[in-house]
């Protein structure tokens, strides 16, 4: 699957060159389409939000479907609850609001009502990550990979672009259990081929490499797109590992890196304390230990733009590309 | 380890619908004779299962069996034989802590086989100590976290009334269980929204785990309380089956309706009756004699 994406071309100011060369996008406008798309194919599609119809893109749903757009106000546990409830009733509810109040206020209802319950609720983290960026912490959400995999029978799922994102929900749609999908609001370059596979607990091989294997998952995959043309330039053939299923995770996928190559880096922007970073480690740990490096986001941000805080936490293509040269030992740990 | 699912026991499934057919076919004073005899087997069978168990919330068992028996034996269009059907009625016990009373209430509708009570919270029995509705049929979701089964009730009834099928949702609700704040989002919600066939019922005990509930963080005036977000009180005595029934009427002002069911924790039972202690206590061998003993008098 070599050369299949979107090329990027070695450079010293990798995120610039993206921003200029390669288009990006705000993944709720494909969010809200391919939404409606299903709700016209089937009449059992809702959508349950907590005043967040603005903010998740679904002014032209609610327009198109009245009906089938429920706003409980901002009461983010009786939104899960609900949605669990229109399971229960046979339909099969798409719950929307913004990421961090979603899992984080509704962690117990994720848990019981969805999980535990085993409902087909479809839990759609909006602006994900540090995308709020100046709004600070309290808005961020970053803490959502580590809570919600520690949710048995849940699904975490975090597109990397349009596709998947599209993917992501037709996937969901289909699948017999809840699931957490982030949609992207931080605009991302199309990574993945158009035609490419989005199966379930399946990772994406997105360049073949024989050095250093990197994983990334999000606003990560491009980055390390990045990273892994500006290593082939000093002559290191790297792997890039796209990872849209967190969990369950593709343990054939990350062991097969494990044993290809000399080494991981996994970047994600989550904490490091139970994302996919904490999954790949514990799985490469207990069954093939190899020289890993993980990136996230490491505390709470300071005040900053969602790009300048992707910097702060360095989780750049310069970051992935020196943690690449720290696990092949060509670099020391600043550390 | 295999998933145990329990599935229908015919027989008692057809005793049941004979039952409710009885039941709504007698005269008051007959109906209520069917469901106050209903209730004291739900009630030996309840104190039986926490007895062998050595676990198990007794109190609030006891308070809700009135209301339990009341709303399957003549109230809720449901059928055992069919427990997934779409435009069935739903019972959601938020009070999942009351297990025991829903499980020996649903073996006696035939919703899976009375045998299966002796195992009540035994390793790896389905009847966990909070009801698991993969496991359990006739269990609408699982609750056990208080201020969970309310929520999910009313996304039963927005989809109830989507489909436009008339199914009605019945959550009951402990009292103290009213102090998580998610109760009042979803109360809020079913009132702005009118649902009409939605029906919350508090099993109001006045007691909770530690202390009576106005000792702790008071309720009153919860009538007044719900009707400040737009539901259609009653109050009734939650011991009453005949009262109980014309609470469980349909809305006749299309707002949702909310029963406050005034009843006493350890009802039947008369050691165990509205003493805080007895919220999660298990009867001695001796207990367990002396409630069947009062209970079958």
């Amino acid at each position: 699957m070599t050369e299949t994406h979107t090329p990027h071309a070695p450079a010293a100011d990798s995120a610039a060159v993206l921003a200029v060369e390669a288009p990006v996008y705000d993944c709720r406008t494909v969010f809200a389409e391919e939404l409606a798309a299903l709700a016209r194919q089937d009449e059992r599609v809702v959508v349950v939000c907590n005043d967040s119809v603005g903010s998740s893109n679904l002014v032209a749903f609610r327009e198109e479907f009245p009906d089938r757009l429920v706003n409980v106000g901002i009461a983010e546990q009786n939104m899960v609850g609900v949605g669990a409830g229109l399971a229960n009733a046979g339909f099969v509810p798409f719950v929307s609001a913004a990421g961090p109040f979603l899992t984080g206020r509704a962690l117990e209802q994720i848990k019981a009502d969805c999980a535990y319950s085993g409902f087909r609720v479809i839990l759609c983290g909006q602006s994900p990550g540090m995308a709020y960026g100046e709004l600070g912490p309290t808005h961020h959400s970053v803490e959502d990979l580590s809570w919600l995999r520690a949710v048995a029978d849940l699904t975490v799922v975090v597109p990397a672009d349009r596709a998947q994102t599209r993917a992501a929900l037709r996937w969901a749609y289909t699948h017999d259990g809840p699931s957490y999908l982030r949609v992207p609001r931080f605009k991302v370059p199309d990574v993945t081929p158009p035609d490419a596979p989005f199966e379930f607990g399946r990772a994406q091989v997105l360049r073949d490499g024989a050095d250093v294997t990197l994983v990334a998952v999000g606003t990560l995959v491009s980055r390390a797109l990045t990273a892994a043309d500006r290593l082939a330039a000093e002559g290191i053939s790297a792997r890039v590992l796209n990872v849209p299923f967190v969990d369950p995770l593709d343990r054939a996928a990350i062991l097969r890196a494990a044993e290809e190559t000399r080494g991981l880096v996994v970047a994600e922007e989550a904490t490091l304390s139970g994302g996919l970073g904490a999954a790949v480690a514990s799985l490469t740990g207990q069954h093939h230990p190899v020289p890993l490096r993980l990136l996230g986001v490491t505390g709470f941000a300071p005040t900053g733009s969602p790009e300048g805080l992707l910097e702060h936490f360095g989780l750049t293509a310069d970051g992935v590309h020196r943690a690449a040269r720290e696990v092949l030992g060509l670099t020391s740990s600043a550390s | 380890m295999d998933i145990q699912v329990l599935a229908v026991d015919h027989s008692a499934a057809a005793d049941y619908r004979a039952l409710r057919q009885a039941v709504r076919a007698a005269d008051p004073p007959d109906a209520e004779r069917l469901l106050r005899s209903l209730a004291t087997e739900v009630r030996l069978t309840v104190v039986d299962m926490i007895g062998r168990a050595g676990m198990g919330h007794i109190g609030g068992d006891l308070s809700v069996t009135d209301i339990l028996v009341t709303l399957f034996g003549a109230v809720l269009d449901v059928d055992p034989e069919q427990p997934q059907a779409l435009g069935r009625d739903r019972l959601i016990l938020s009070k999942g802590h009351c297990a025991a009373a829903l499980y020996a209430t649903l073996a006696r509708c035939g919703y899976f086989p009375r045998s299966e009570l002796t195992g009540y919270m035994a390793p790896y029995s389905p009847l966990n100590g909070h009801p698991n509705r993969r496991k359990v049929p006739g269990v609408e979701t699982n609750t056990g976290p208080l201020g969970h089964g309310f929520p999910v009730a009313v996304g039963c009834a927005l989809g109830a009334r989507l489909r436009g099928d008339g199914a009605r949702t019945v959550v009951v609700l402990g009292d103290g269980e009213l102090q998580e704040g998610s109760n009042w989002e979803a109360a809020m919600t079913a009132g702005h929204q009118r649902l009409a066939a939605l029906c919350a019922v508090v099993d109001r005990n006045r007691l909770q785990q530690g202390a009576r509930t106005e000792d702790t963080v008071a309720l009153d005036p919860l009538a007044e309380k719900f009707a400040a977000f737009g539901w259609e009180v009653r109050e009734t005595d939650g011991h009453d089956h005949g009262a109980l029934r014309a609470a469980f009427a349909p809305s006749t002002t299309g707002r949702p309706v909310a029963v406050v069911a005034h009843t006493v924790k350890g009802k039947g039972v008369s050691f165990i009756e509205d003493r805080a202690e007895w919220h999660h206590k298990v009867p001695t061998k001796e207990q367990v004699h002396a409630a069947v003993e009062e209970l079958t008098r």
